[in-house]
């Protein structure tokens, strides 16, 4: 396998740019196999500021990695209750009382009889209730995941990248970020080199729109 | 049960059977091995190409865009019937009182029943780890988006004043006046919109890693903004992937109750009035059951020819469309034995009215759609129990447009019938649907293609990276230390 590496002093632009900042080192695998040993490898070195990047999600990958479960699910669960609520004091306000409140207008209740119905319904409030609990709750899942995510965002360092194209196609990348106390300039493009990896890069930070 | 695919190696033709009609045939069940879901493949970036050739080939075939052709024409009709149904006023169908709901909300409740398959496939079969699901998911939810699209302009365009819509939601106004929650209507306006909304939240979260394979693989400016606007930054990270898939598990168990609720409550409409042969407690599963029939025979007639015209063979394979097909046997059995429970109950019950109404519905005047839809839904899925005819690519297609053309006049039959002869005979009448009525039906049609076909145009059409996922190159410890194959069967039979 080719090992290549990169530094900033080879890769800068233009003449007279200031040199970029470096972002991280990035290695590249071809298979989820190579990727899951290096992960356990550089989760062993004591880095915090990695990452692996995949094309689809890898089986045993979050263990590798010592990736916590994220807490996602419970927000979520309020957000469910949000909507349960939100959709019993909605129905039961408009079609069962009949006082005054401010939600951004002046709104009043309204006493709705129907064939003599019992104002408070509760029966036939069930499905709107579990529809706007539904609704909360996925809405939330999706809008909270990519949040969590920081995305979306228009623009990262690695997407700059020609080589971590292919993440997305076929390829797996580990990814030690320069911030990562552990880093050391040389040091640790020694230690992923000696992953097994089919390439090594360097990667810069984006130049600041001056 | 969800275990690993045999291994790949063997893909190309090796671990295969043979072939049926010139197709690999995948659809063996032996024990202790797994067949192939992905053929003639065996890299991720194959993948990726045969699925993005699709979107970034320079023209789409000739037949893409005799399709679209004919379809924009139908969206036409679609557009020019509405337009002088608002203009004129709903006289311009042929409804009368009694029947006072027909094509209207025939198609409406067609029309949302072909979108359930589409959940169906990517929340249900998701939770239940059918991996075959993630060669067909992302086409059939789109496929459900489309589909409510279609069935929301009806009830939109049915109430008469089209201008005042806004009503069937609980906005503040100088009348003082709420919608009526007691309603079942009103029920099925929440659940109508949360679908729509939950399915394309649920479709367009599965859809970002391919729209950033789309980005990464953009050869002008213009692709890679427009594709990297909708891939919102999605660079792979595996603290992203942990994420994602927790949140799509959560999107999944959200979607499934969902799905259920939405056609009960289109059921509701019936079965909470007082209507002899809609009056009835058999109404939401019953419903459901046949939206997923419907569903899939949809699912089919899609899948057949955008397989063959955008060259997707190996990922769409036999063993999906024998797995579609099979589902289309059990739903159709499902929904054959509500027909005949309805008629039981109507005997049973002892209520003439009720009795009358299925008496009427099978030998009065509206026989012949009656007989149509039995024959459609209840005999034409029992073919599918001969191997030769579900893994016949023409007899799959046909037999999936009748089947469409059978559940069509299902709900046809059950408002129409019901509505036409009441309690009171002094007060019965036909309906006979005029050309606007016609009109807007084929147009909600060249509606649904015009957007199916834009979506296989320019839209990642298969889930590559779920596809990836269940590959057996995969896992990580597929081909380890040379005893590969032995590794993963043995990882698969415990999985």
């Amino acid at each position: 396998m080719t090992t290549l590496v990169t530094t900033p002093s080879e890769r800068t632009g233009p003449a007279g740019a200031p040199p970029r900042r470096l972002y991280g080192v990035i290695a590249e695998f071809e298979t989820p196999g190579a990727l899951m040993k290096a992960a356990e490898e550089v989760r062993k070195a004591g880095y915090r500021w990695w990452d692996c990047c995949t094309p689809f999600p890898v089986h045993g990958l979050d263990k590798a990695m010592g990736i916590r479960n994220t807490i996602l699910p419970i927000p979520v669960f309020f957000a469910g209750l949000t909507g349960t609520t939100i959709a019993f004091l909605l129905q039961s306000f408009t079609n069962s009382w009949d006082f005054s409140i401010w939600a951004l207008v002046w709104v009043t209740g309204y006493p709705f009889l129907i064939s003599g119905k019992p104002l408070m319904s509760l029966p036939a409030f069930i499905p709107v209730m579990f529809e706007l609990t539904i609704l909360l709750a996925a809405t939330s899942c999706f809008g909270l995941m990519f949040l969590f995510n920081g995305l979306p965002r228009h623009s990262h360092p690695l997407l700059a990248n020609d080589r971590f194209r292919r993440v997305t196609n076929d390829r797996f990348f580990v990814v030690i970020e320069a911030r990562d106390p552990r880093y050391r300039a040389g040091v640790t493009e020694e230690f992923l080199k000696g992953l097994g990896p089919c390439a090594v890069e360097a990667v810069e930070e984006e130049p600041c729109p001056a | 049960m969800s275990s690993l695919p045999a291994d790949m190696g063997d893909a190309a033709g090796v671990g295969a059977s043979g072939t049926i009609g010139g197709e690999v045939d995948n659809t063996g069940n032996r024990p202790g091995r797994r067949e192939p879901l992905v053929l003639g493949m065996d890299t991720f970036g194959e993948v990726t190409r045969t699925v993005c050739r699709v979107t970034e080939a320079k023209r789409p075939p000739m037949a893409w865009y005799i399709a679209f052709v004919i379809s924009v024409g139908l969206v036409g009709l679609l557009g020019f019937c509405v337009l002088y149904l608002i203009f004129t006023g709903v006289g311009v169908w042929g409804l009368n009182n009694p029947v006072m709901w027909a094509f209207d909300i025939t198609n409406f409740v067609f029309w949302i029943g072909i979108g359930h398959a589409g959940t169906l496939i990517s929340a249900i079969l998701f939770l239940f780890r059918q991996k075959w699901r993630t060669g067909i998911n992302r086409f059939a939810e789109a496929m459900t988006i489309f589909a409510v699209m279609c069935a929301g302009i009806f009830p939109a365009i049915h109430v008469g004043r089209v201008w005042v819509v806004y009503w069937l939601f609980p906005i503040p106004n100088q009348m003082e006046m709420w919608p009526q929650f007691r309603s079942p209507l009103l029920w099925d306006v929440f659940a109508v919109s949360t679908y729509f909304t939950v399915s394309l939240l649920f479709w367009f979260a599965g859809m970002v890693p391919d729209l950033a394979t789309l980005r990464d693989r953009a050869t002008t400016k213009f692709r890679q903004f427009a594709y990297g606007v909708f891939a919102l930054g999605w660079r792979g990270s595996n603290r992203h992937w942990h994420r994602y898939e927790r949140a799509y598990l959560l999107l999944a168990a959200l979607s499934t109750p969902l799905v259920l609720s939405v056609h009960s409550v289109v059921s509701f409409d019936f079965a909470t009035s007082q209507l002899p042969g809609w009056h009835t407690t058999i109404f939401p599963p019953y419903f459901v059951a046949g939206a997923i029939f419907s569903g899939f025979a949809m699912v089919v007639t899609l899948a057949v020819p955008a397989r063959e015209m955008f060259g997707l063979k190996n990922l769409i394979t036999l063993r999906h469309l024998d797995n579609m097909n099979k589902v289309i046997l059990v739903t159709g059995c499902m929904v054959g034995y509500a027909y005949g429970m309805e008629f039981f109950i109507a005997w049973y019950s002892g209520a003439i009215y009720e009795k009358f109404a299925f008496i009427n519905r099978a030998f009065g005047q509206y026989w012949w759609a009656y007989w149509i839809m039995v024959s459609c839904n209840v005999i034409t899925p029992q073919l599918f129990w001969f191997k030769a005819i579900r893994t016949s690519i023409p007899l799959m297609f046909v037999l999936s447009l009748v089947v469409n053309v059978g559940m069509w006049f299902e709900r046809y039959v059950i408002i129409v019938t019901s509505l036409a002869n009441d309690f009171l005979p002094s007060s019965w009448d036909m309906f006979i649907p005029t050309w606007v009525d016609i009109g807007t039906m084929i147009g909600a049609f060249g509606l649904f293609f015009t957007l199916f076909l834009l979506f296989c145009r320019f839209l990642p059409m298969i889930a590559m990276a779920e596809v990836k996922a269940v590959m057996p190159q995969a896992d990580p410890h597929h081909g380890e230390h040379g005893h590969g194959e032995a590794a993963s069967e043995e990882k698969g039979s415990h999985a």
